[in-house]
């Protein structure tokens, strides 16, 4: 009975025929390839030389070098063959690859500390944008608050308009406030964009939760605030992975604002990169390895709560 | 265990009043029922007592003591959700742990009194279980075990049988007033369902609109309704009604029913002439040629020991249940006599039921 099913050659409306699945399986990989294939070509040009990287045709094949990494990380001088042949012996084996291009080491570069800037940016917006969203989300789902169609309404307005639109506003009241230029004043400003797609999108998540849970919880003897955290929270982790993705991607890649807001002690890793300049002109290996170093902790992240990711994305898309 | 009292408890919603003014008390030990379609507000006057909704006025008394803005937590009380609600993310065991862990008992002792409740509701073998594994009746005695584990002053229940299926639902029925008279704990089920109301409480109050209509046990309820919404909403099919106008005298044993004299229990009290309803179960009509009151057979639903016979009379469409064994043809013409000691007359205006000897003792909420 059942053989006589599976070796039925009528088309199954359930079951996709394997012409259908190579020709959807053809459409990911193309689609893979397409998404894949720039963040390969700037993997492996941070591994070529200057001349190999602005070369045209464009090098497939190249002899690889860590020149890139090496750029990105120091400041160099140039110096006269006669300076470094007078110079101790290189200590390690980046001084010897500088100075085989006649220049030395001068010091260290902005590299890590426009890293570590982009790191406490991000994660520290990220992380308040996702506190208060949640506890506003939380609110606004569960409790009976005057006005609270209008206040969310007002929440999501502040998407509205383009950001950049109110730049010059906002660079006003920084300098004002002295925020300008400060890492605390970045967190601030990332979670202000950030939290509006917080509350929608944990209310969501959260209006799906029955409530009956807490009010169990809060019979059984917890706080409203120990039901929030040790009943709602734990199925709300979906949603919040999904709305923390989302806002560090957000923060993570902010470029107008750094630019406006940011030149020294604060400035993020956007604005840093694209003013990696060598001798004569930008240093596209540099440049190249700064940003494969940059989209590290964003993929990093992704794949940590990629379980997450994939059901929040859909969840809370349908009502029961 | 712990007397429950409710004292002019009133709930409102914006414009909407859920509750108008609720007065009841539940005896210690009692199984109380608080039956009523939906939107009636037993679910409301239940979450007031549970302490998960604060009452616009009046107050809610546990043993005497003042609990009415207390927070839930503070009132030892257990609440048994319609969806069950057990934590997702526990197993068995944790669920019904989770009350003792959070009054922060030891480990080894919830340990041993989860151990005693399950093995109480025969499911022991279910403890180290994902609670998403469960059956819907092993998830409402996980429900129910959490619900126990503390020994509450008294147990709270939102139609906890009402994600069952039916069948399962008679049978948990049993298993519900069985733990019922184990432990003895002061309960109060909130059900749509007039079978499960009848067959498990002792009380029963009949919630209409935010109003108890009528309090009292399952007999009396169906007996003596207090006035027409009881009549209608209890009893399958609900009771006859036969509209007329008329006064009534204090002694009368009969009514003027459209010139016809039909006996009633006697009348206690006087009333000018008003649109009245005359009300009769379907069990007291019985088909006699020389009964005055006439009509046509409409229809007939066999059930097995009686069957439901529909008659159209000039003053309506009345049901009665006769014995199978009587024959009964489509279209015939027949008498209905009605056993004039059950009759229940009601003042159609307001809906009450008019006292008589037989109403007597019937009590309005």
């Amino acid at each position: 009975m059942t053989s006589a099913v599976a070796s039925s050659t009528a088309h199954s409306i359930v079951e996709a025929s394997p012409r259908s699945k190579a020709f959807a399986s053809a459409l990911v990989i193309l689609y893979a390839v397409i998404t894949i294939l720039p963040l390969l070509w700037i993997v492996a040009t941070a591994f070529k030389s200057q001349s190999d990287a602005i070369a045209y045709p464009p090098k497939v094949l190249f002899e690889p070098t860590l020149e890139g990494y090496v750029n990105l990380f120091t400041v160099r001088t140039r110096q006269t063959p006669d300076f470094i042949a007078k110079l101790p012996p290189p200590e390690t084996w980046y001084d010897k690859l500088v100075r085989e291009r006649d220049m030395v080491i001068a010091g260290p570069s902005k590299v890590v500390p426009r890293f570590v800037n982009s790191l406490i940016i991000g994660f520290g917006s990220t992380f308040l944008a996702v506190f208060l969203g949640t506890l506003a989300a939380y609110a606004f789902s569960r409790f009976r608050i005057p006005l609270a169609d209008d206040l969310l309404f007002f929440i999501l307005s502040t998407r509205m308009m383009p950001p950049v639109a109110v730049a010059i506003p906002i660079y006003l009241m920084y300098r004002q406030l002295n925020l300008t230029d400060t890492r605390l004043g970045m967190i601030l400003l990332y979670t202000a964009v950030n939290v509006s797609l917080a509350v929608w999108l944990l209310k969501g998540f959260i209006d799906e939760i029955p409530r009956e849970y807490e009010e169990a919880a809060l019979v059984d003897g917890y706080t409203r605030l120990q039901a929030l955290r040790k009943v709602v929270l734990p199925q709300a982790v979906t949603g919040i992975a999904a709305t923390a993705i989302f806002c560090l991607i957000f923060s993570w890649n902010e470029y107008a604002f750094a630019v406006l807001l940011t030149s020294g002690e604060a400035q993020t890793m956007p604005p840093f990169i694209p003013f990696i300049i060598g001798e004569g002109g930008q240093d596209w290996p540099a440049v190249a390895a700064a940003t494969t170093l940059f989209v590290v902790p964003i993929v990093l992240f992704t794949v940590l709560l990629r379980k997450h990711l994939l059901r929040g994305i859909t969840f809370g898309a349908v009502r029961k | 265990m712990a007397q429950i009292r409710v004292e002019n408890l009133r709930k409102s919603f914006d414009q909407f009043t859920a509750v108008h003014g609720s007065n009841f008390t539940i005896d210690d030990g009692t199984f109380f029922a608080m039956l009523g379609p939906s939107g009636c507000g037993k679910t409301t006057t239940l979450r007031m007592i549970a302490g998960l909704e604060l009452p616009t006025e009046g107050k809610i008394l546990l043993d005497g003591e003042d609990v009415t803005f207390r927070r839930a937590a503070a009132r030892d009380i257990a609440f048994v959700f319609q969806l069950f609600a057990l934590y997702p993310h526990m197993n068995v065991a944790d669920n019904i742990g989770f009350p003792l862990k959070c009054q922060g008992m030891g480990r080894t002792e919830i340990r041993q009194l989860v151990q005693e409740t399950a093995k109480l509701l025969r499911i022991e073998h279910l403890l180290s279980s994902k609670t998403s594994k469960l059956s819907g009746g092993d998830r409402q005695r996980v429900a129910l075990g959490r619900a126990m584990v503390r020994r509450p002053k008294a147990f709270l229940m939102d139609e906890p049988l009402g994600a069952l299926d039916a069948e399962f639902r008679h049978l948990m029925c049993g298993e519900l007033r069985d733990l019922h008279d184990r432990i003895g704990a002061t309960t109060v089920y909130v059900t749509h369902d007039q079978l499960e109301a009848m067959s498990m409480a002792d009380q029963i109050a009949i919630m209409n609109k935010g109003r108890v209509e009528q309090i009292g046990s399952p007999q009396e309820v169906y007996d003596r309704p207090a006035s027409m919404f009881v009549a209608d909403f209890i009893g399958s099919p609900p009771m006859n009604f036969l509209r007329f106008e008329g006064g009534l005298h204090s002694g009368d044993r009969a009514v003027n029913f459209h010139d016809t004299i039909i006996a009633v229990p006697e009348i206690r009290e006087d009333r000018a002439s008003a649109p009245l309803a005359f009300g009769i179960r379907p069990e007291h009509i019985r088909f006699t040629d020389a009964a005055p009151v006439r009509g046509e057979v409409f229809g007939a639903e066999y059930l097995g020991t009686t069957q439901i016979v529909t008659v159209d009379t000039a003053h309506g469409r009345i049901a009665a249940r006769l014995p199978s064994s009587t024959s009964v043809r489509i279209g015939e013409r027949v008498g209905l006599e009605f056993r004039s000691e059950r009759v229940s007359l009601f003042d159609v205006g307001s809906g009450l039921a008019i006292q008589t000897a037989f109403e007597g003792s019937a009590r309005h909420g």
